[in-house]
């Protein structure tokens, strides 16, 4: 082209960003090894796989394809490097980290050059966005290695961990991973994409440059059946972190239930993008260009479903097909580029089909028209209109550059198509209207709420899932704590707790126990056993029997009979039956699980009037704090003293949970951008909730308070051994104002009713205190929903200590954290 | 990327980029009766507008041929410009002639591009440097353009800015560059905005007006907005930014904002108008960020000097500089390009 011709027509020209030391790079060194204690070793295979670049399909280096043999190697490393790197000072890990961050900044081009010939994204992408979040993020956890200490006294590393990232952001996930897990003193065994491992490679330089001790970070490279299943089924790995899609996610899920593997998981999503007319539309379309035509669309957090309000849909629509002739897309090494390639075959066709699927079912689709490369895996911006919710397309994650739009009415319905999916993990929403963003913002299922702006990344702002998006946070003082565990349980001095009734079941029953229950003259406390003999000591009672106590289910508050038409016999430890409690099932679950739904005003009212409620269930257990203490010596006999700490103990939790309901706050981050980041607490929703077996009123009590206090709803079976005091709390609750739904208690064999929840797509998290089986059993079930989980893998933790049963651990359980992005300036 | 292939059909292709050489010049604006339910439909998101600044050059580059021959274009779309208070004829005359002749003939000459006819897109200067200049311009076809209105402040009374308007055609100037009050924007009396406007219109009479909205003084970006649709509806041949007077003058947000607005009334009217970013630009960076803004957001026909101008003094010079540059394959000493 010569000067005058282009004068002419004023087109954009190639404008190529040298591949040629990127290259030179890989020549230098290629086949690449695996990195184990900071030495390259050749694979235990022997083999090597091919990374192609996808913006021609041809070869670009040869990087090593670890097996199993492999993975004990570096587990093994990581395993030795953490006896010393997890004592290592918090200043010393710092300065590791602050050189890595300087190291990255230093080989940034480099990097980003290899970035983008590796993956296909755009150069600009890489240069300006991938590694300088890679740096932040590593300057920014320098920093929390520095303060651990102070900040998050009580907490130590996890020990090893295994990380496994996708290929759409190579080197910015493992900087999400990495950089936290070493911050908190842990190491690393990390398994880079199998198409997209040059980075990571690099980065494997970088920590030999800044002579990070042997082990603390290892690299291996190569297949996911090979590399990826070993690590999740290592026994010497202490916690497992992913990103990738939903499937693979629910399947390390399972394979590591009840291995008592840590366990944080970002997966897929089919995120909103909401737009009210009164936005500022020319905004609005290049924030939709950030959001699906960032990354050719491949990102998990994509604004991928647009939703208009019906009276703007048209001029929207419009506007967005004008940009979409203007957006250029080719060789991923030109700087004026807004998309490159697509990262391999399988992704294209992938891509292809959905979109093939989408015309088929009648949707709308349009694309520019201007040509697009047939050398190397490209695919254009597209663009659906007349799509249903109830289209493929509008429900499966095409992670392709694929919009699909739909119209809503209100700001409720925009509420409901945004949630109108099974994931939760990003959502944009665009008005001129502050009070509206703000209704709107909580309202959304999903982890990041961007108002006014999308696809938003910082350090210091946590980063995951809510539903099947995963669980876990990645940023922020939030997101530590995927790599830490309470120092107590690290320490195993789990418990002094008192364990009873280990052999219920065997022995012969008697009835003797069933005449006594709950008496409820005060003079019985001298009274030193559990069941209480049919004559009271006062002579009142003598001729006439006890009036009977059927304790029925609590469901929607009320005592319901349940749906079985059974009872099961409680029994004391001298199998001395003392009481019956209703057989729960399916279905008693299932109308627990609706009534808990039902509640859900509980989650959007006041914390000041769930801490009232609180303080006034206390009260009331006051009241009765000797029937109680009698029911526990009863069922448990414990010496009537010991039972009185415990109710002692639950009302003082009850208090505490009080106390929190109006504390447990959120943070305002401050990213750099001109404005503010909320990081909420919500509730999670409807937890389900397995209690302990001892303590059979304070094991209950420490998991509902807290729960309930952050505003869930719960599904609770009691204390399958001892439920009466669970059951006895029923007029506690109806006595202290808490609304219908809000707790639900179903008794019955703990067990069975976990798997029914655990298996229930409407129960958000489930909370298991009982045995390693059953753990393993609930982790299991729950990977259906990725609801969140905690069990006890066992153990048991003294409830009756304010470090184990109660605190900041049960808050954060009730919780998850949203992060709402809120931009500012006129 | 060596192969590409058409996707799609022949009737894409006759909707592509292939642009005549020649310059058409757009219908004037004949502005429009006030439409406050338009004007109050105006939404700015002020982040988000920054965002898309911050990106636009980091989105789109020019390099090699492509940035030479952009350069040449943006050379030929300077309002070259003095407003200052020693202003003379004699600087006035030095401006005229690096007007017609602003690139040195052997970088011409090594750009292939003699038969160009490179010139600047007008001389701006104050009404009593009209005549001066209307007579070193005469037999080329450069127009003067004057600032008016009380320029900068536009503090003066009403008679006094219609008689300047008169008075500096009536001298020669094919352009003029009025000043808005910024009083009616920052008061919301938009009906006086747009009376004040037309007026001027009236008196500007066959001469193109260039309406200056100071948008620093404006103080909001959606207040940007809006005067450029009411100044637009008032019959505006071109908005521009700024005086050059203000703290801050042609930034890209600004930009961005008043594109889009003549964007949205060139969808509803059917007329173009015009953009002058003013003040502040002095890099050939610079020069080419505003063209690539231009083209991303209204398009090639914003990309002649009868749609965009820019006001500057200096900017002249690094150009000249980065072509030179371009042409010899080294950097020139500033001694080395005549100055303005």
């Amino acid at each position: 082209m010569n000067v005058m011709d282009i004068f002419a027509t004023m087109e954009y020209g190639p404008a190529p960003e040298s591949a040629a030391p990127a290259l030179q790079w890989i020549k230098e060194r290629q086949p690449f090894g695996l990195f184990i204690n900071n030495q390259w070793v050749t694979p235990a295979s022997g083999q090597y796989i091919d990374s192609i670049n996808p913006a021609n399909g041809k070869a670009l280096a040869q990087v090593a394809a670890a097996n199993s043999a492999d993975v004990d190697a570096a587990v093994a490393a990581a395993r030795t490097a953490f006896e010393t790197w997890g004592k290592t000072p918090g200043h010393v890990r710092a300065r590791y980290m602050y050189a890595i961050a300087r190291h990255i900044q230093k080989h940034s081009r480099l990097l980003a050059v290899l970035e983008a010939l590796d993956n296909g994204k755009s150069i600009r992408e890489t240069r300006d966005l991938d590694i300088p979040l890679v740096a932040r993020h590593f300057y920014y956890h320098a920093g929390w290695a520095q303060l651990m200490s102070s900040e998050l006294p009580g907490y130590e590393a996890v020990g090893v961990v295994g990380q496994i990232i996708p290929w759409n952001f190579p080197l910015l996930m493992m900087a999400w991973k990495i950089a936290p897990a070493l911050a908190m003193g842990n190491t690393v065994v990390l398994k880079p994409a199998r198409y997209t491992s040059l980075t990571a490679l690099k980065f494997s330089e970088i920590m030999q440059e800044v002579g990070l001790p042997p082990g603390v970070v290892n690299i291996l490279t190569g297949e996911a059946s090979q590399v990826g299943e070993a690590l999740v089924r290592h026994p010497d790995v202490n916690k497992i972190a992913f990103t990738g899609s939903t499937d693979v996610g629910r399947s390390i899920r399972r394979a590591t239930a009840g291995s008592g593997k840590k366990l944080s998981l970002e997966l897929g999503g089919k995120s909103p993008f909401i737009v009210f007319d009164d936005a500022d539309l020319d905004s609005v379309v290049e924030g939709v260009v950030d959001a699906i035509w960032f990354n050719q669309g491949q990102v998990c957090c994509a604004g991928s479903r647009l939703l208009v309000q019906e009276d703007i849909a048209d001029t929207l629509i419009n506007k967005l097909r004008v940009r979409m002739e203007k957006l250029r897309l080719g060789d991923p090494l030109d700087k004026a580029v807004d998309m490159g390639a697509i990262v391999s075959p399988g992704q294209l066709k992938e891509i292809q089909r959905l979109v093939a699927q989408g015309v088929e079912e009648g949707a709308v689709m349009w694309q520019p028209s201007w040509a697009c490369p047939t050398e190397g895996y490209f695919f254009p911006p597209t663009l659906f209109t007349n799509v249903a919710p109830s289209t493929s397309i509008a429900q499966v994650e095409i992670f392709g550059p694929v919009l699909v739009s739909m119209t809503f009415r209100t700001p409720a319905e925009a509420v409901a198509l945004a949630n109108n999916t099974r994931y939760g993990l990003a959502a944009s929403v665009w008005s001129e209207n502050i009070n509206l963003t703000l209704d709107i913002a909580p309202r959304l299922k999903a982890g990041s709420v961007w108002i006014n702006c999308t696809n938003m990344f910082d350090a210091s702002s946590g980063f995951g899932g809510y539903r099947e998006s995963g669980f876990g946070r990645e940023g922020g003082k939030e997101g530590l704590y995927e790599y830490v565990r309470p120092a107590w349980e690290a320490q195993g001095k789990a418990q002094h707790a008192i364990v009873t009734n280990g052999a219920a079941t065997s022995g012969e029953k008697t009835f003797e126990g069933m005449q006594s229950i709950a008496p409820e003259d005060d003079d019985e406390q001298t009274n030193e056993h559990s069941a209480w003999p049919a004559n009271g000591g006062n002579g009142t009672t003598d001729l006439l029997p006890p009036i009977d106590r059927t304790p029925k289910l609590f469901i929607k508050g009320k005592q319901v009979r349940p749906d079985s038409g059974y009872s099961r016999d409680i029994v004391d430890p001298q199998q001395r039956v003392i009481g019956q409690v209703g057989e729960g099932n399916r279905k008693d679950i299932r109308n627990a699980v609706e009534a808990a739904h039902a509640a859900s005003g509980w989650t959007n009212g006041t914390t000041h009037n769930r801490a009232q409620i609180l303080y006034y269930i206390a009260e009331n257990l006051a009241i009765r704090e000797n029937e109680f203490a009698r029911r526990i010596a009863q069922q448990t006999g414990r010496p009537l003293v010991d039972a009185s700490g415990e109710v002692e103990v639950a009302i003082s939790r009850l208090f505490s949970y009080g106390a929190w309901a109006d504390k447990f706050e959120g943070v305002v981050h401050r990213p750099p951008l001109r404005g503010v980041v909320l990081a909420m607490n919500e509730a999670i929703g409807v937890i389900g909730m397995a209690c302990p077996n001892e303590y059979p009123l304070l094991g209950f009590i420490s998991l509902v308070a807290p729960a309930i206090a952050m505003g869930n709803t719960v599904v609770v079976i009691p204390s399958q051994q001892s439920p009466l005091s669970a059951t006895d709390f029923y007029q506690v609750f109806e006595t202290s104002d808490l609304p219908a739904g809000v707790v639900n208690i179903i008794t019955g064999d703990r067990d069975t009713l976990c798997q029914v929840l655990a298996d229930h797509d409407d129960v958000d998290a489930m909370w298991y205190f009982g045995s390693a089986e059953g753990s393993k059993l609930v982790e299991l079930a729950s990977a259906g929903n990725m609801k969140r989980t905690w069990v006890n893998y066992g153990h048991l933790r003294d409830w009756l200590e304010a470090e184990q049963g109660e605190g900041e651990e049960f808050l954060r359980e009730s919780t998850q954290v949203k992060n709402i992005w809120v931009p500012y300036g006129e | 990327m060596t192969t590409t292939k058409r996707r799609t059909g022949n009737e894409a292709q006759s909707e592509t980029i292939q642009q005549p050489a020649a310059i058409v010049h757009p219908e004037r604006n004949p502005g429009m009766p006030l439409d406050m339910e338009w004007v109050s439909r105006v939404h700015i998101n002020r982040s988000a507008v920054e965002r898309r600044a911050a990106t636009m050059s980091t989105r789109r580059t020019v390099k090699k041929e492509w940035q030479a021959a952009w350069l040449l274009r943006a050379i030929t779309c300077i309002d070259l410009t003095t407003l200052a208070g020693d202003d003379t004829p004699g600087n006035v005359l030095r401006l005229c002639a690096k007007a017609r002749q602003p690139v040195r003939p052997e970088i011409l000459q090594g750009l292939g591009a003699n038969s160009l006819n490179v010139q600047v897109g007008a001389v701006c200067v104050y009404h009593n440097l009209v005549p001066v200049a209307v007579e070193a311009l005469r037999g080329s076809d450069i127009p003067v353009a004057a600032v008016s209105t009380g320029f900068p402040a536009g503090q003066n009374p009403m008679e006094q800015k219609l008689a300047e308007i008169d008075a500096s055609v009536k001298a020669g100037a094919a352009e003029i560059d009025i000043v808005i009050s910024r009083a009616h924007v920052l008061t919301g009396n938009w009906q006086a905005l747009y009376d004040e406007v037309r007026a001027f219109r009236l008196a500007c009479g066959d001469a193109h007006m260039k309406t200056i909205l100071a948008t620093y003084e404006l103080a909001t970006l959606r207040n940007v907005g809006m005067a450029s649709l009411v100044c637009m509806m008032a019959g505006a041949d071109f908005i521009k930014t700024s005086t050059g007077k203000e703290p801050v003058n042609a930034v890209l947000p600004v930009g961005i904002v008043m594109v889009r607005a003549i964007r949205d009334y060139y969808e509803q009217t059917g007329f173009k108008v015009g953009f002058k970013p003013a003040g502040g630009i002095r890099s050939a960076k610079e020069a080419l960020d505003w063209l690539i803004l231009m083209k991303e957001e209204l398009g090639n026909d914003w990309l002649h000097n009868t749609l965009f101008r820019i006001g500057a003094s200096g900017l002249l010079s690094d150009i000249e500089r980065q072509l030179s540059y371009f042409v010899t394959g080294h950097y020139a000493a500033a001694h080395y390009n005549p100055m303005v």
